[in-house]
């Protein structure tokens, strides 16, 4: 139990790097973008091929996963931005060519690394600790080192002009933003982040599989969730820049225990998709209707007045 | 300063709902000129601005700006340029961002963005100072998210983001309209204190004929995409409503009577 727990919390970290990516679109830019799934497994598939085939250097092979990334994001933001297509639809296109692209660049549809050495496998036999503890202290180095770069960039000129496209994409076009090259910037460092989450997955559970990403943007959305209700939970209220990062790490990995929890209870691990689902629908649902509710109360009060 | 020639733009063209909104529009301003434009619902005021601005391509003619034709510019490469505030207070600042992050954002207009931060703490200063000449009690609330003001605030707050960066010309489109008579006659206040002070080349867009002479040393009326009188100095200043309402009449026939024009 306590092992699966670790594992639940490992996982929770490697994913968060793809929860941060979400962040972005989804939050930043108020785009769902269902590049998300395939951009995962494409930062999976081109990590695999290039230790495997090309015997590549584990952490150049992270590397390449997320430039996969930001590629994969460019063409879903020249979609966009170039020909107008909305981005629900651009992502959706990009993310049904990856499938085909993976495919390619895997030759099959699952690709072992378990001969191989990992960044986890190295660093474990460096150092003489189980790899479990070292995935966590490698995943939470890297959510660390992407809030500190994500915070940065946010508060910088061009960060906070990305920022203004995705708040008012008006207001932003008449101070001179070109909210294109904005967009195009956002979808590029959000799916660098999922690729490079990817490449870490692919890593640490030795082994890249066409459908890895598949859902990703379910569980995107869903850790941003339950981040921002423990967020809200928290007596501080946590509503600056930096603690909305830290919550959507902290969501994913809740998201992993309550996974791992589920799963011990006998659920079937093919169930968690419909639960993801529901959690996000819920969440999404629950301050529409509560706004409704007041609403009536409202003019309830006033009828009685 | 300001030239436009012929400006011909047709909404849905092609289609059963073609719609004519600016008819051959030919306008000139010098540098320094206020002009106050009224016209019927329709009359292809707001238009005019989006054209000046870059909204929307126009199918012919021409728009120069201090001699550069500027007619084929993108919109955010005029905008360089061009201050705006626009009708609907949501529309001119971003609601989830702080005062002080929506004016860094404004400040930095027509400038190439960096990865230099967006805003710094001498800027800050700048921008108390700023905001306590609106006399709104804004300047203490400068890390308040533009969201929680209320509509005159935030269109306070948009006029001075219009206007942090002197642009070459300022474009007003209705913009006191969706405001209560008081909170409008404050920001009318602001804005005329701000264009006054350097002197700003500014359109404003408005229905209300009291303001509309009161204001500014030019009066243009627009029907059906042209410009139908332009008036200026003294002739303008003698101008009563009763003279605006004949020509309104005249212009637009029996459907004037309907027209929101009466109103103002
Ligand atoms: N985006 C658009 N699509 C289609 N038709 C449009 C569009 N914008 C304006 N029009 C049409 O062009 C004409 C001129 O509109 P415009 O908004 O310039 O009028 P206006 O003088 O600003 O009127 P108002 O006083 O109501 O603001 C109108 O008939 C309008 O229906
Ligand atoms: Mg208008």
């Amino acid at each position: 139990m306590l092992l699966a727990m670790q594992g639940a919390v490992s996982q929770g970290i490697l994913w968060g790097v793809m929860v941060l990516g979400v962040f972005i679109t989804y939050k930043l830019l108020d785009i769902a973008d269902l590049t998300c799934d395939g951009s995962l497994a494409l930062g999976g598939c081109v990590c695999a091929i290039l230790v495997v085939q090309y015997g590549c250097n584990p952490w150049l092979a992270i590397g390449a996963g997320a430039l996969a990334g930001v590629v994969a994001g460019a063409v879903t933001g020249l979609l966009h931005t170039l020909f107008s297509i909305p981005a629900i639809l651009a992502g959706i296109l990009t993310q049904i060519s990856l499938w085909s692209i993976n495919l390619r660049i895997m030759g099959k549809s699952n690709v072992p690394l378990l001969k191989h050495e990992t960044v986890f496998s190295a660093i474990s036999a460096a150092t003489g600790l189980p790899q479990t503890t070292i995935t966590i202290v490698v995943g939470t180095a890297f959510a660390v080192a992407i809030v500190a770069g994500l915070y940065w960039f946010f508060g910088t000129e061009i960060g906070s002009a990305l920022r203004a496209t995705g708040n008012n994409e008006d207001m932003s076009r008449a101070l001179g933003i070109n909210t294109s090259f904005t967009k195009m910037v956002a979808l590029m460092v959000s799916n660098g982040l999922v690729g490079l989450s990817g490449a870490l997955i692919c890593q640490s559970q030795k082994y890249a599989d066409i459908g890895m990403g598949t859902g990703a943007i379910i569980i995107g959305l869903a850790a941003i969730v339950i981040g921002e209700v423990l967020g809200r939970l928290t007596p501080g209220k946590l509503r600056s820049f930096s603690s909305r990062l830290i919550a959507a790490v902290v969501g994913s990995i809740v998201y992993f225990l309550i996974r791992a929890i589920v799963l011990q209870l006998g659920m079937d691990a093919n169930d968690m998709k419909l639960l993801s689902a529901c959690i996000v629908a819920v969440a999404l649902a629950v301050p529409v209707v509560w706004e409704r509710y007041q609403l009536r109360r409202s003019y309830a009060r006033g009828g009685e007045a | 300063m300001l030239t436009l020639t012929n400006v011909r733009k047709a909404f849905n063209r092609g289609t059963v709902n073609e719609k004519v909104a600016l008819d051959g529009l030919n306008l000139h301003l010098d540098k320094g000129d206020f002009v106050t434009v009224i016209g019927g619902n329709g009359a292809g005021k707001s238009t005019m601005l989006n054209m000046i601005a870059g909204v929307y391509p126009l199918d012919s003619g021409t728009v120069t700006l201090d001699g550069k034709d500027i007619s084929r510019l993108s919109e955010h490469a005029r905008a360089a340029h061009l201050g705006r505030v626009f009708q609907d207070p949501m529309r001119g600042t971003a609601a989830d961002m702080q005062i002080d992050e929506n004016l860094a954002l404004a400040r930095r207009r027509g400038q190439r963005r960096t990865l230099r931060w967006g805003i710094t703490r001498a800027e800050r200063e700048e921008y108390r100072e700023a905001l306590s000449t609106l006399g709104l009690g804004l300047e203490s609330r400068l890390s308040d998210k533009v969201g929680l003001l209320s509509g005159g605030q935030r269109q306070a707050i948009t006029l001075l983001m219009a206007t942090l960066k002197e642009p070459d010309l300022l474009l007003l489109d209705e913009h006191t309209a969706a405001l209560d008579p008081k909170t409008a006659a404050k920001v009318l206040q602001i804005t005329q204190q701000i264009v006054d002070e350097s002197g700003l080349t500014t359109i404003m867009v408005t229905h209300n004929m009291h303001d509309a002479i009161r204001l500014g040393n030019r009066l243009v009326m627009m029907a059906d995409g042209r410009v139908i009188y332009d008036v200026r100095g003294e002739e303008k200043a003698r101008l009563h409503r009763a003279d605006l309402m004949a020509k309104f009449e005249e212009a637009a026939g029996e459907e004037f009577a309907n027209d929101r024009m009466l109103l103002g």
